[in-house]
């Protein structure tokens, strides 16, 4: 099946998401199988105004981009099409913000010799 | 033909060129031999070898192709039974109708694949009818089916959980092109005929192959009566003839009662949708002898069914017009002061018109003229500011 990348924009910082937010994130690769997708993988990053931004020689603090809807982490899906990850993407807790679909065109684990 | 090949090429690209060299096989064999009795299968069957041919022969260069769908299909046993072919064939239009309206793709995509897949007009015209350069027509479809390709955009049915909002969005870019096929927005003329029959034909073929969805049918229905319309839009000049000195008796009669019965089965099948209402609202105008003599009170009460299940300020604008007919214009301009309050439609050509018309009739020509001039500085379209300049024009005399 192809993989996607569901990545989440919220408004809330991630360490001040309600907890029934942070709870149905850890419920959602069950959820996902049910609906016939899999959770591949899923990473969560710190608050932009933990970032630092580097470009060419020039280091800023901040986000890269600055968006009232912060990228707060992304997963990794399985789905038959896009319609399919759509939907299982809509399943995504969300407190304030919205997510992007994209499909994956690579991923790599790179494992310790 | 072309969406049966699609299926089996995974490609539009490839299907296309194999639809046309059947064409020109057809030519040289029916000479020969005669016409087939299935003529139809025939040259499916034909397109459908041709373009698998074509995947054989290009077998290393299949990575670079956009793959349209997932499963393989079993190539021979497809191949080779036109008759099963013929009677797939509604199924594959289907799908591909459902892939070009995907709301993945950007509106003006949706819009042009539909056009060139779906109703197989030549990429030319669809950036004619646009207004468009060609190259730029070419470029967004281009992107679009690099999109279908590298998103995973199935060419497939919605399951049924999903149809519903999926017909929707079928249904509003049919909506779309027959309102952009009566009002262009930013062109010279106000009549882009041209979309016309496609629209008309789309609508039928979405209510021929989902007839149990019943916003189909008022979708259909919409579009007649916007097509009986359509030779008395515009003066020989092509200036715009608003609905209430349009010629009544040139609108088309058939077209009219053919909507009338699809509305009625709509509305016997359970509460209606947005377009049966749409459409049960251009059918009383069709009906009513003249402008005045319109069933406004009717006009209103479909109106507020409206409102309950499509909400948007532009069917709250219609909505004062026809209560601004049933009561009077003051009672119609409080109507529009509430959506402007509410910060709406300020950029809307068509509220300041609308306004402004209003405001004639309540005997305020200084607002009025306010209003005119607000409305012809955002409109975009040729016809339409002409059409509202004179309005002005008589009001300053």
């Amino acid at each position: 099946m192809p993989q996607y990348a569901v990545i989440i924009y919220e408004r809330v910082p991630v360490p001040e998401l309600p907890p029934e937010i942070m709870e149905a994130h850890g419920a959602l690769p069950d959820r996902i199988a049910e609906a016939g997708g899999r959770v591949i993988a899923g990473l969560a990053v710190g608050p932009g105004s933990t970032a630092t931004a580097i470009r060419d020689e020039l280091i800023t603090d901040g986000p890269f981009v600055e968006t009232k809807e912060e990228m707060g982490g992304l997963f990794i899906i399985e789905a038959r099409d896009l319609d399919h990850a759509i939907s299982l993407a809509k399943m995504t807790p969300i407190a304030e913000g919205g997510v992007d679909v994209r499909p994956l065109t690579g991923f790599e684990v790179l494992e310790d010799g | 033909m072309l969406a049966a090949t699609v299926r089996v090429t995974r490609d539009l690209d490839l299907a296309e060129e194999s639809v046309q060299d059947a064409y020109v096989q057809a030519l040289e064999s029916w000479n020969r031999d005669g016409i087939p009795e299935r003529p139809g299968a025939w040259l499916t069957t034909t397109a459908r070898r041709r373009a698998l041919n074509a995947l054989a022969r290009g077998r290393t260069l299949r990575s670079k192709l956009p793959m349209l769908i997932e499963p393989e299909p079993e190539r021979d046993r497809e191949a080779d039974r036109p008759a099963e072919e013929e009677e797939s064939i509604p199924d594959d239009r289907l799908r591909l109708i459902f892939c070009c309206c995907n709301p993945a793709l950007a509106r003006e995509a949706r819009l042009a694949l539909t056009l060139r897949y779906v109703c197989g007009i030549a990429t030319d015209d669809i950036a004619h009818m646009f207004l468009v350069p060609k190259a730029t027509l070419a470029a967004r479809l281009t992107r679009a089916k690099k999109k279908i390709a590298a998103a995973g955009i199935p060419f497939s049915v919605p399951p049924a959980e999903e149809l519903a909002g999926r017909v929707d969005a079928v249904l509003t870019v049919i909506h779309l092109l027959v309102t952009t096929a009566h009002s262009d927005p930013s062109g010279d003329q106000l009549t882009r005929a041209d979309l016309g029959e496609p629209s008309l034909d789309l609508a039928r073929m979405l209510n021929r192959l989902l007839p149990e969805e019943r916003e189909t049918a008022g979708m259909l229905a919409l579009a007649l009566i916007h097509h009986s319309r359509r030779d008395t839009r515009t003066d020989e000049s092509g200036s715009l003839i608003l609905l209430r000195e349009q010629d009544r008796t040139r609108w088309d009669p058939d077209e009219i009662a053919e909507a009338d019965r699809l509305i009625v089965e709509a509305l016997r099948a359970g509460p209606p949708g947005r377009f049966t209402l749409q459409a049960a609202i251009a059918s009383i105008h069709a009906h009513a002898p003249s402008h005045e003599q319109t069933d406004w009170p009717q006009i209103v009460v479909l109106y507020d069914e409206l409102r309950k299940v499509w909400p948007t300020p532009v069917i709250d604008l219609n909505r004062a017009v026809a209560v601004s007919m049933v009561e009077d214009p003051e009672a119609g301009l409080t109507e529009i002061e509430r959506i402007e309050s509410a910060g709406r439609l300020d950029e809307y050509p068509y509220l300041h018109a609308a306004k402004a018309e209003l405001l004639t009739r309540a005997g305020r020509p200084e607002e009025a003229a306010d209003s005119y001039r607000r409305a012809i500085a955002l409109t975009g379209n040729t016809a339409e500011r002409e059409h509202l300049a004179g309005r002005l024009a008589e009001l300053e005399r």
